[in-house]
């Protein structure tokens, strides 16, 4: 009993925070203003968050919050800021022959869903599932996936690098 | 909760981010679409690796959040760089590899 009452409460909580998500990414792709775009995008982003919390997933949660709504939005920001000489809405913002990408999406979603339909009908997810601890997370990372760590510190080195070099004046 | 809520919220993002990257003509708008695509297949890793009772799918979620970290550094480099030379980031204008 109580547990599906806990159940429900999962459920209508990942409703909620669902529809948030899809009419903040709707404005994302929508909107004149590109500031209100990327403030849209920070509701995606903590929805987003919010998700991977009710998916037992706690510590992709806190890094999703602190790496993209903390340090990947202020790049935005500045990168809008920077390139952009005033901040009203705007006019000039989707290319000429936008209504192509209408039928590309829906037709792609229609496509998605219905596989998707078909190949999960109405399978559960473990309701007592136990939270993922960062301990098992770091065991991983620097247990069995050891080698694409390091390829990963290397891009990461090689993409601030060539962030440098390609923003410098000189 | 059903395997199949997350897998279609992770679908719907996905089409809403590609239907962006076509229709934007902003380089950074189109950089914040991409963004949407990218989480959509986070909450599909996190998702099945619920489902499968595995750790590897949050391994891979933090792998994909590394990179687009790195992809969002090197790519409004990218823009700012264009801004400079043509005070304009719409990508229709770069069409000097047109034969």
């Amino acid at each position: 009993m109580l547990a599906s009452d806990v159940l429900v409460a999962q459920n209508v909580g990942f409703a909620i925070i669902a529809a948030i998500m899809v009419v903040g990414a709707l404005r994302v792709v929508t909107t004149k203003n590109v500031v209100h775009a990327a403030l849209w995008l920070v509701v995606v982003l903590a929805g987003a968050a919010a998700q991977y919390v009710l998916l037992a997933a706690e510590f992709v949660a806190i890094t999703q919050v602190m790496v993209y709504i903390g340090a990947v939005m202020v790049l935005f920001l500045f990168g809008t800021m920077l390139t952009r000489a005033r901040i009203g809405a705007e006019q000039d913002l989707n290319n000429k022959n936008w209504f192509i990408g209408l039928p590309i999406a829906v037709l792609l979603l229609a496509t998605m869903l219905m596989a998707l339909n078909d190949g999960f009908k109405a399978e559960k997810l473990p309701v007592d599932a136990p939270v993922v601890t960062t301990q098992q997370v770091s065991d991983q990372i620097f247990g069995a996936y050891l080698l694409p760590f390091w390829a990963l510190s290397f891009v990461l080195l090689a993409a601030a690098i060539g962030a440098i070099v390609l923003a410098r004046r000189d | 909760m059903l395997l199949n809520e997350f897998l279609m919220l992770g679908a719907v993002l996905f089409c809403i981010g590609v239907y962006g990257v076509i229709v934007r003509k902003n380089a950074v708008l189109v950089l914040m679409s991409i963004e949407l695509i990218l989480n959509s297949v986070n909450i599909n890793l996190l998702a099945f690796s619920l489902r499968n009772n595995s750790v590897d799918g949050h391994t891979f979620a933090l792998y994909v959040i590394a990179v687009a970290a790195a992809e969002v550094g090197v790519g409004l480099a990218m823009v700012l760089l264009m801004y400079r030379n043509r005070r304009s980031v719409g990508l229709d204008e770069l069409s000097e590899m047109k034969g």
